[in-house]
């Protein structure tokens, strides 16, 4: 199982496009699943590579955590269409969490030209991924990419970087070697995580609009750094 | 390890044909040109070289370093990188300051920071009008200005056996300063230019068109008497552009007769 996650727009459908075709020409059978928001028209493009895909739309939920729910009805799925690899391409909205879990490879993508400050700003589905496609490095200076590179890895030492451009495919070829190399989850049934989810859960997520103090439950976190619980 | 020479192994142009050149090899100490129309494939080729492609490029080329393949980690990791590229690409987005630049950069590159910051600044300073100073924003810096810091960077933090140029001319900047201080000696440097001083500068040139290299051209004795002339007119040309620059008025006698000695 793959999952791949990053930044909106850095160019993660393009990236496993090209990746998919390397996949293909390998003799791997891959199924996508893609999960957004809102919109997307991504399985049009994951269609002309006629492999399985599916969409899920996590509407006014958090798409990684719709994607961890679904976790199992995924692989179901990819099962029965017999396939070798289930790639799994996230929004994510937040970026405080990881969708990656324990046995899965943990594919992020992350655009160059969101500048060196970025890696700092989006938390555990960067620190926590084994592979960093790094995207559209062709649009900046070598000693930028560079230190782009410095900032991914002073974040996260233990992955391995990828250079990649979405439009050419290049490097897209390593990275799916490293899809034909991933371990297979056996059980699922006690995989977990490999970060947990953000600490929010509060009233505003079950659709409470009312600002004040008093209509608060859940998890609370004030600005002077207080923290406590209310509710049962 | 000592990199002697490189060898560009052709693949195919845009429309999948192989390339008529079908090997280039360049040795130390050679400045290369790459010539030919825009979209023609000249920064596909070079960034071929500064990925040290191995047939994995939409072009299929192959580079050799020493006649063989290069291992992975040189390939990969910017510490083990022996290439330096100065792209076409200068507009800054990192929101840092030039002090912040360079150390990181320096710290990606393996290499102890200490003085390198003044050492790049001072030198990006003789190549370009209004200075740089060290707690300047990167993105606030001008195009002339970019281009100065980052051609002092490749000249001592990215100093490298093997330099790829592209379009120096586009620079605002001193070019052939640019181009001595970058070639520096014992180099292998290939650039990319439209501008026939620099292209007669080197000593051979490929000719790009339509993705593919088609042409290896020798710089002869005449086109050297001809880069010499065009050196001349060249500086008489920067002199007066100097004296626009600094709010002078020109008259005809200014191009009555050349000043040969320029700036």
């Amino acid at each position: 199982m793959i999952i791949v996650a990053g930044t909106p727009g850095a160019g993660k459908t393009s990236v496993m496009t090209h990746t998919i075709k390397q996949l293909l020409n390998k003799g791997n059978k891959p199924a996508v699943v893609k999960i957004d928001c809102l919109y997307t028209d991504d399985d049009a493009r994951y269609g002309k590579l006629k492999i399985p895909t599916l969409v899920g739309l996590s509407k006014d939920m958090c798409p990684d955590h719709f994607a961890i729910y679904n976790l199992e009805e995924m692989a179901e799925w990819a099962e029965k269409e017999g396939v070798d690899t289930l790639i799994i391409e996230t929004a994510g909205l937040c970026h405080r969490c990881a969708p990656y879990t324990k046995n899965s490879l943990g594919i992020c993508v992350i655009d160059a030209t969101s500048g060196p400050n970025t890696p700092r700003k989006v938390g555990p589905f960067l620190t926590s991924a084994d592979v960093v496609a790094i995207t559209k490095g062709d649009i900046i200076s070598q000693a930028e990419r560079e230190v782009f590179r410095e900032r991914v890895l002073e974040m996260n030492p233990k992955c391995t970087i990828y250079d990649v451009n979405g439009l050419s495919g290049q490097g897209c070829a390593e990275i799916s070697e490293e899809i034909m190399e991933a371990k297979d989850i056996v059980d699922l049934e006690n995989e977990e995580l490999r970060h947990n989810a953000p600490l929010c859960v509060c009233t505003l997520c079950v659709g409470e609009t009312k600002v004040a103090k008093k209509h608060h439950r859940g998890v609370l976190r004030r600005i002077d750094g207080f923290t406590k619980y209310i509710g049962e | 390890m000592n990199i002697e020479e490189i060898k560009i192994i052709g693949g195919f142009n845009k429309f999948g044909e192989s390339e008529k050149v079908t090997e280039l090899v360049v040795k130390r100490g050679e400045i290369f040109g790459v010539v030919g129309p825009t979209g023609s494939g000249k920064s596909n080729l070079i960034s071929d070289i500064e990925q040290l492609a191995q047939g994995d490029t939409p072009s299929n080329r192959k580079i050799l370093v020493n006649g063989k393949v290069p291992d992975v980690e040189m390939r990969r990791d910017p510490r083990k990188r022996r290439i330096a590229q100065l792209s076409q690409n200068m507009n800054f987005l990192a929101d840092m300051t030039v002090e912040e630049f360079l150390i990181m950069h320096a710290k990606s590159r393996g290499m102890n920071s200490e003085g390198i910051v003044d050492r790049v600044i001072e030198l990006a300073n003789k190549l370009t009008g209004e200075p740089i100073e060290k707690d300047y924003n990167l993105t606030i810096l001008s195009g002339g200005q970019s281009r100065s810091l980052m051609v002092a960077d490749v000249a001592v933090i990215s100093d490298s056996p093997i330099v790829l140029i592209d379009e120096i001319e586009n620079a605002g900047i001193k070019k052939h300063e640019a181009l001595e201080l970058l070639a520096g000696c014992g180099k292998i440097v290939m650039v990319i230019t439209h501008d026939p001083v620099l292209a007669l500068m080197t000593t051979r040139r490929v000719v790009m068109r339509n993705g593919g290299m088609t042409e290896i051209i020798e710089t002869t004795e005449e086109e050297k008497e001809v880069s010499q002339r065009l050196s001349e007119i060249d500086s008489w040309m920067l002199s007066m552009r100097e004296k626009v620059r600094h709010g002078e008025k020109l008259n005809l006698k200014d191009i009555e007769t050349p000043a040969v000695s320029g700036n």
